[in-house]
């Protein structure tokens, strides 16, 4: 089938390459060294630990306001208006857009921002402490406005899974708006939830574009350090170190969906 | 880029969604205080930066406000020749993407059904794989080939890139497509066509294509969003597409254009997912209801 010999060409060969170049020495001969080295040097450690950290927080911020977005919609009429420009305009901010949306980012919360400067109008500096916008804080907040949308996306079937009969059933038997969400929407959504945040941490984990446009390869985040590696050339060998780097990436992110895969299954179960 | 379902493709329930389901009367007409607060929260943070960005690229060179930036952006050769670049990227890719996925699709739900689940998977990895990732294999696809290798992929952007978007776009293009060949009563249609006497390829262009036009549209506005949008791959390899001039000319002193640019860019991306919605709003199709 050509479509089997396309990826294999065009996917396969590249990730060949990655795993190939970081088990291998520059005389071809294996090695695990090139991972080693990588554990051992600080500066990787915080680039990954930075990049867990800005994953994390940038998830849960995302998921929390995401499905209360979605929730918000999927309350109003199918089909209507309001649900076409909230999905395409989703569908826009989570995966058509880093780069105008770092731009809009530095407009709002750069040193001569919009906000910055309503802000300082008001007395308050928002550049007095460490705070800037290529700090790790700074690059997580423009994170959010991927991450909610892509949320938004993500939990929509989900939502619209809840049958309305179920909220009846559970009012005709005496329970409360409360204990309809504490024992029927809650428990039936939070597969759903936990899976879409995983991805949503994957999804920030990967993503280099919004980062790359705020403060290029500075930031010390995993991607960044392999642009760094790659073309850097700071140091002797650094290409294959950021082919370990990549392959440590990769590892993550499985890991990420071998949890994803088995918290849907369990999703699945309601929504059909 | 990104993970996941790939919910804004046409059928795949976000828009539309299944059945209209029975609501009762009055809940949706009430608008209720944590819907106000979410959508003026939601406002405050979505559309802000984008009317801050507004707000920025009318700031002229000269310091007065006014629509100077975006008169410029014609003259700018730059980022004039990026864009030329994108484009044609964005139309091959398009087009490549259909060539290779719809017989696919059309065949695997024909006589191999039981792949469907492999190609879900197999669909999927592009989502799985970092692009920054990808973009390392390719460094290092580009500094071992043989040199003809090089001259015929790597010397020019579009060949060097092309081939490779398309397995970016496989996730969003496969679903799109998927869906479309689903809605349609595929078997009698193909056997129909044969029966009269049709090659495959005939069978495909003619009776196929026509009946999933909306979806090989979804797919191929997905694709061109994509391909106007993705910088990590291009920067790495140090071509130079629309994205990434967007980027140098905001360094270089410019960024008023590039900003104005940006905007447009965004316009117009929320213009063919908007009218996408409403193509796959055109025709009811059986929902799946999953989310991958």
């Amino acid at each position: 089938m050509p479509f089997a010999l396309y990826v294999l060409v065009f996917l396969g060969l590249p990730l060949y390459m990655v795993i190939h170049g970081a088990l291998t020495t520059d005389a071809g001969h294996f090695t695990f060294s090139n991972f080693k080295a990588t554990f051992n040097s600080p500066a990787y450690r915080t680039a990954f630990k930075n990049s867990v950290i800005l994953s994390i927080w940038t998830s849960l911020v995302g998921a929390v306001f995401g499905v209360w977005l979605a929730a918000a919609v999927v309350a109003g009429k199918p089909g209507g208006m309001l649900r076409r420009v909230v999905s395409s305009a989703s569908g826009v901010f989570a995966y058509f857009a880093g780069v105008p949306l770092a731009f809009a980012w530095v407009a709002t919360l750069g040193a001569e921002g919009v906000v910055t400067v309503l802000l300082k109008d008001i007395g308050i500096n928002l550049y007095a402490g460490s705070f800037t916008i290529s700090s790790l804080l700074g690059v997580g907040l423009a994170y959010v406005y991927f991450q909610v949308p892509l949320m938004v996306i993500l939990i929509t079937p989900a939502l619209e899974g809840l049958r309305p009969e179920w909220q009846e059933a559970a009012q005709g038997l005496g329970a409360t708006k409360l204990r309809y969400l504490r024992h029927v929407a809650i428990p039936v959504l939070a597969p759903s939830v936990i899976g879409a945040t995983l991805i949503l941490f994957g999804n920030a984990f990967s993503a280099y574009a919004t980062a790359l446009a705020l403060v290029g390869s500075t930031l010390n985040i995993v991607p960044a350090q392999i642009d760094d590696a790659i073309n850097g050339n700071v140091l002797v060998n650094a290409d294959r170190l950021g082919l370990a780097l990549g392959v440590e990436m990769i590892i993550v992110i499985v890991v990420v969906m071998v949890c994803y895969w088995l918290v849907q299954r369990r999703a699945r179960r309601w929504l059909r | 880029m990104s993970f996941g379902s790939v919910g804004i493709v046409p059928g795949d329930d976000v828009v539309g969604g299944p059945e209209p389901q029975p609501v009762t009367k009055g809940r949706k007409e009430r608008p209720r205080p944590w819907r106000i607060a979410i959508f003026v929260l939601a406002a405050l943070y979505f559309v802000g930066p984008l009317a801050s960005a507004f707000k920025f690229s009318l700031i002229q060179s000269n310091g007065s406000y006014g629509f100077g930036n975006y008169g410029q952006i014609i003259n700018n050769s730059a980022i004039r020749s990026a864009l030329i670049t994108s484009l044609e990227i964005s139309a091959i890719t398009a087009v490549l993407v259909v060539v290779l996925m719809l017989p696919t699709v059309v065949w695997v739900r024909l006589r191999l059904p039981k792949l469907t689940l492999m190609m879900e998977g197999v669909t999927l990895l592009p989502i799985v794989i970092p692009p920054v990732v990808l973009a390392a294999g390719l460094e290092e696809l580009q500094s071992h080939a043989p040199e003809w290798l090089v001259k015929l992929l790597f010397n020019h952007p579009v060949t060097a890139l092309t081939p490779f978007y398309v397995i970016l776009a496989l996730p969003f293009t496969y679903r799109a497509l998927d869906n479309g060949v689903r809605s349609i009563d595929l078997h009698t249609l193909v056997d129909a066509s044969r029966n009269l006497g049709a090659s495959w390829r005939q069978t495909i262009v003619h009776v196929i294509l026509p009946n999933v036009e909306t979806a090989v549209l979804g797919a191929m506005f997905l694709t061109i969003a994509l391909c106007l949008g993705e910088v990590v791959i291009a920067t790495l390899l140090l071509y130079h597409t629309f994205p990434v001039a967007l980027i140098q000319e905001s360094l270089s002193g410019t960024a008023g254009i590039s900003v104005a640019l940006s905007i447009i860019t965004l316009a117009f991306t929320f213009g063919l997912l908007f009218a996408l919605s409403f193509l796959a709003g055109r025709r009811h199709r059986p929902s799946s209801g999953r989310m991958i």
